[in-house]
């Protein structure tokens, strides 16, 4: 059969293309211009080869942001999956409690993350918060804008409070999926409460999990606006996780060139992790089938 | 193995059940005799898997009481009751491998090791799977994963009583007649009671010892084939079960004659006079096609290959015949004959025993 050849078919993926242009490519491309450059203000660059890169490889501040951004997804993780599957099970799974039950749990996923930041800058005062209050006249010495345990203690309930839910709700959909039959053949075969978690539940439910997991750490190792609004990076560094850190270089100090080899390194990092845990998932996916 | 007993046994999904129609199973008395093979048939939604589960003791009944060896296990968890239950769609541990999957029901019961190996080898060689035994369940097919869920269901030699819920629905059609003979031969060797639940009633009538026809949430026959096919208690009887079922025909009739739209049609026997809606059942088989009877005109014939199955009109209503393969169906055959010996009567559905015969 003749083909017809009609090179007007790209008009079709012009808009896609531009608009891929605009929202990645070139923001990108801007930022590995500045990686390479230097500058000394009057919009004059200077061409500094891997420079910044070698500096920020070697620079304690990044390594130091590095593994307190390592340290805290790995916290919230530890925390949302076990929990968000172990609110999942003991959900009503079905009629008015357990509509309820999602409409409530959703609400921390709706609210912007500015101001879950900053209902949990205030819950957490000592003067006014409820939180930081009722600890305080308990006698607990609680103050997150000094220590850094309670700030640390802070953002990471923050987080489990603003996104165990999404593991929940995942996880949910997963043990919905599981036909009756197969909890009734596991009262018949005799499996116990923890057996049928362990063969029917959770082998059913890790398509999802795998899911939440990828999100909420990838999410997590970019996390910005709440613990900014909260704390603030401080006290001291303490809670100045990268996205946090590279913000205050590009934009506090202006250094173009350092924050932006750091930025492309961060971004190789959360690909990196992300492609390893991806594989890793499928390939154990793959053998046990 | 036990008899199990159903006593005024009725379940509504309804918490609070008014009138009749209200209940999914209607009120029921029935023993099943240890160690036979009983077949529960019936049309999707009658009841039949309601029944099972409530007595494997995945549901509890609404009402009466159900008894294993004359013991009330009506309240008693499914544990207790010790019964195997195959389920319509398999049902395998998908990280488990094959030997693990059939292991589990006896580890669970903390069956010894070697009893354990021995009796997964017997299982795995009865559904032909000692070759897969350590593949994982989870990327097995369908038949596969099924045979795995009647392996898992046939592993425990002490159940009470084995129910199969529909269990061949998802197997290719001669993998069909291999495991129902199987499971016969099973059932022939340890007999165990077994309850089999289908809608198809040629792995009823070949499965079972008894057959149990069950219609809108109510037992309308229990019987061996051979009497649900010649004396069916009920009309839904006759037209479920036959291929195709009884011819149903409005008629008056008054002791050894029926009246059928003004033609009269000789019974073989007395059957006093019926009162209410009635008709007479004729099964397709016991009809002929000839020049003598009640006059029908010929619509259509299908050749099954072993017979043909005609379509005809007998005073407005369709009825099927069945004629032998090599028999002509013709321009000249414009009347039907019965076989008075072989006619059943029906008031309100249900049959009507000829007199001086009892109950047969």
């Amino acid at each position: 059969m003749e083909k017809t050849v009609n090179q007007k078919a790209w008009f079709l993926v012009l808009p896609v293309l531009i608009l891929v242009a605009f929202s990645a490519v070139i923001p990108l491309m801007t930022v590995v211009n500045y990686s390479v450059q230097d500058t000394f203000g009057n919009n004059q660059f200077f061409w500094a080869g891997l420079e910044w890169f070698d500096e920020m490889l070697h620079s304690e501040r990044m390594w130091d942001a590095l593994g307190r951004q390592l340290l805290f997804s790995g916290i919230i993780l530890a925390i949302e999956i076990p929990l968000g599957v172990f609110v999942a099970l003991n959900m009503p799974k079905s009629g008015f409690w357990s509509s309820l039950c999602l409409v409530l749990m959703s609400l921390p996923l709706l609210i912007p993350w500015n101001v879950v930041g900053t209902i949990w800058q205030i819950f957490g005062r000592v003067d006014i918060g409820l939180l930081g209050h009722t600890l305080d006249a308990l006698g607990i010495d609680y103050n997150y804008t000094q220590d850094t345990l309670a700030a640390w203690v802070t953002i990471v309930v923050m987080d489990v409070w603003h996104w165990t839910s999404l593991v929940a709700l995942l996880a949910f959909a997963g043990l919905k999926s599981i036909p009756d039959a197969f909890y009734q053949a596991a009262k018949i075969d005799q499996a116990s409460r923890w057996k049928v978690f362990r063969y029917i539940e959770l082998p059913k439910m890790m398509g999802v999990l795998m899911i939440a997991i990828l999100l909420r750490f990838m999410d997590s190792f970019m996390i910005y606006t709440e613990p900014f609004v909260v704390t603030g990076g401080g006290p001291g560094n303490a809670t100045t996780l990268l996205s946090i850190d590279l913000v205050k270089m590009a934009l506090g100090q202006f250094d173009l060139g350092p924050a932006a080899a750091f930025s492309i390194m961060y971004f190789l990092v959360i690909l990196l992790i992300s492609w390893v845990f991806y594989t890793v998932m499928t390939t154990i996916d793959r053998r046990e089938g | 193995m036990a008899r199990i007993t159903l006593e005024n046994l009725a379940h509504s999904y309804l918490p609070n059940p008014q009138g009749e129609e209200d209940f999914a199973l209607k009120e029921l008395n029935h023993d099943w005799i240890d160690g036979e093979a009983y077949a529960l048939l019936g049309a999707s939604g009658c009841g039949k898997s309601t029944l099972l589960n409530i007595i494997s003791g995945l549901l509890e009944p609404s009402q009466g009481r159900i008894l294993f060896d004359g013991q009330d296990v009506t309240h008693a968890p499914t544990a207790e009751r010790n019964i195997a239950q195959v389920f319509q769609f398999p049902v395998v541990y998908d990280t488990m491998t094959v030997r693990e999957n059939l292991a589990f029901p006896l580890k669970n019961r903390g069956e010894d090791a070697s009893y354990v190996a021995r009796r997964v080898q017997e299982i795995a060689r009865m559904i032909g799977m000692e070759d897969v035994l350590d593949r994982r369940a989870r990327g097995l097919t369908a038949d596969a994963k099924q045979k795995i869920s009647l392996g898992r269901g046939m592993v425990r030699e002490d159940v009470n009583a084995l129910l199969f819920d529909e269990p061949l629905t998802v197997i290719d059609p001669h993998m069909k007649w291999e495991l129902r003979t199987q499971l016969k031969s099973l059932h022939h060797e340890f007999g165990h009671t077994m309850i089999y639940v289908t809608h198809d009633q040629t792995e009823a009538l070949t499965f079972a010892d008894k057959v149990v026809v069950m219609y809108d949430g109510r037992v309308v026959q229990i019987g061996t084939p051979e009497e649900l096919f010649e004396r069916p208690a009920h009309t839904f009887v006759g037209y479920f079960i036959g291929s195709p079922g009884m011819n149903v025909l409005p008629a008056t009739v008054t002791g050894h004659r029926a009246t059928l739209a003004g033609h009269e049609v000789a019974l073989g026997r007395d059957f006093g006079r019926p009162e209410g809606n009635v008709a007479l059942g004729v099964r397709p088989e016991y009809l002929r096609l000839g020049a003598e009877g009640l006059p029908v005109t010929v619509k259509r014939v299908e050749d099954v290959g072993r017979h043909k199955i005609v379509r005809a009109e007998l005073f407005g209503q369709e009825i099927s015949v069945i004629a032998a393969e090599d028999e002509e169906i013709g321009a000249d055959q414009t009347r039907v004959s019965f076989d008075p010996a072989r006619i059943n009567v029906y008031a309100n559905d249900w049959r009507v025993t000829p007199q001086g015969q009892g109950g047969a």
